[in-house]
């Protein structure tokens, strides 16, 4: 009787701490294929873990789905929570003609450029939806510059691994990684249903980021910062979204 | 009175011939691990549908858009007309974190029961109609019985009846796969890989929608569930679904 409970504790502390080498084996491999998100730590991390390692092993290529322009939501919903700042009300009096964005960080050519400069890449046009955590979405036609023509200009290092951005709005920034910030659908969007952005939905300039939530896609963007490690932006969680309690990587 | 089909000798018998735990070890787990993710989903969902409380069908839906069907309740979102002077704090962090590592285990609890359950031949042995119980007129009269609230034959302590059997079997194989799916087709980037998961639906709100009717659904079977094990004996079928020890059946006073 006491010799089969203490092999079956025996076994079972064994089993136990295979468990734990093993967890621990594969949090090192997925970090070195980049499955492993900035938030991957507290009591959540992993299920954060498991969805981003999922969805990055079968999204890797994949588009986000583009609709009809029949079915392009008229009128779309702003959702403005803040009202603007005196900051963005100065630059939007002048006509946005003083908004400057700057590319910086792991870049070989750091740039600042106008509203003008990001005009000049080839434009994208695409109808996606934009889908609010809280459950309700969408459908828009966006239009602006592929983030990664923006970035392959400036020259990104072989190192980088995540783009963050900022908006002009204080504590408003985000981050994705590669995958997401090469993906062709991921805009610098400075139009929306054959007019400028307006304001209201992130104009004069707002990162689209359709394959994600519509918390990544901020608005009012003024400063893009190419890295390798997310550890010296804020706490090091990744973004805003973390520190308030939501999930950095919001492809659920 | 059927007292004979009910007395302590006869589910010792039974007890003796299967000479095995009322439910294996695999079961009991998985069941009170799914029902621990149930809760934690429930919660955390209905923490999120506060942020929203309308629900829509097709592709878009907003605040403004007409709802399908809305909840007259507070809002964790200023941006909602409730009518209501107030806004209520805001839960979703904690709640998708929550409701998304659950259905993690969930996903993944359900998998191994469904594997074992086939492999060890656990659903055709407990779960699948005997033969000579798949006609209407079996599952007529066993309705009637379960609807006339009739005592239990001995052996039902021991198996599931016709009407448990069916309904086990939609809830596993229709409603959860169903609540997966419609779960599944509300993840952006994953519709970007597998797009027919939501356009089968008709659509993003369709999808959250069905998802919502399909927790109505499942919360209704538990009601019953709970209902009926309150109804069969809830020390002894509980105990049975933790230890899986036989119950030790009383005659009927």
């Amino acid at each position: 009787m006491s010799a089969i409970s203490r092999r079956k504790m025996i076994t079972r502390g064994l089993a136990a701490a295979a468990g734990l080498s093993g967890l621990a084996a594969a949090g090192r491999i997925a970090d070195r294929y980049g499955l492993l998100p900035p938030d991957h730590g507290g009591i959540y991390g992993p299920g954060e873990t498991l969805t981003y390692a999922a969805q990055r092993l079968i999204t890797r290529h994949s588009l986000a789905r583009e609709f009809d322009r029949s079915q392009i939501s008229n009128p779309p919903f702003a959702n403005e929570i803040a009202p603007p700042s005196d900051l963005f009300k100065r630059l939007q009096a002048g006509g946005f003609k003083d908004w400057r964005l700057s590319v910086e960080g792991l870049v070989s050519q750091p740039a600042s450029l106008s509203l003008d400069d990001v005009r000049r890449f080839p434009v994208r046009r695409q109808i996606t939806e934009i889908a609010c955590e809280e459950g309700w979405s969408y459908v828009a036609e966006w239009a602006g510059a592929p983030l990664a023509d923006v970035l392959h200009a400036a020259g990104i290092l072989p190192q980088a691994r995540y783009v963050v951005y900022f908006s002009i709005e204080k504590g408003w920034w985000e981050s994705i990684d590669m995958a997401d910030a090469l993906h062709p659908q991921t805009l610098l969007a400075y139009a929306m249903n054959d007019g400028d952005l307006p304001p209201a939905f992130g104009g004069p300039l707002r990162l689209r980021v359709p394959r994600q939530l519509g918390y990544k896609s901020v608005k009012f963007i003024n400063r893009l910062a190419v890295t390798d490690s997310l550890k010296q932006f804020g706490k090091g969680l990744g973004s805003a979204s973390p520190e308030g309690g939501y999930a950095w990587y919001a492809g659920i | 009175m059927a007292g004979t089909a009910w007395s302590l000798d006869q589910s010792t018998v039974v007890a003796a011939a299967e000479g095995a735990p009322r439910h294996a070890a695999l079961v009991r787990v998985t069941h009170w691990l799914t029902a621990l993710c149930f809760l934690a989903l429930l919660v955390s969902g209905l923490e999120i549908v506060v942020s929203h409380p309308r629900f829509y069908w097709g592709e878009s839906g907003n605040v403004l858009t007409p709802a399908l069907f809305s909840f007259p309740i507070p809002s964790s979102r200023a941006t909602v007309p409730t009518g209501y002077g107030y806004v209520l704090p805001d839960q979703n962090g904690w709640s998708r974190a929550l409701h998304f590592q659950s259905a993690w285990v969930l996903v993944l609890t359900g998998a191994l029961y469904v594997i074992w359950g086939v492999v060890s031949g656990h659903f055709r042995k407990h779960l699948l109609p005997d033969a000579s119980d798949r006609s209407l007129r079996a599952f007529s009269l066993a309705l009637g019985r379960h609807l006339r609230f009739a005592r239990p034959a001995a052996a039902d302590a021991w198996s599931y009846n016709l009407v448990q059997r069916l309904t086990y079997i939609l809830v596993i194989f229709v409603l959860f796969p169903l609540v997966i799916w419609t779960g599944l087709a509300m993840s952006p980037a994953f519709v970007s890989a597998v797009p027919s998961t939501v356009t089968w639906l008709g659509g993003r709100q369709s999808a959250r929608t069905l998802h919502f009717l399909l927790t109505v659904s499942l919360v209704a079977f538990l009601l019953v569930h709970v209902a009926m094990v309150w109804l069969a004996g809830f020390g002894t079928r509980v105990m049975a679904m933790i230890t899986g020890a036989p119950a030790p059946t009383r005659g009927p006073e």
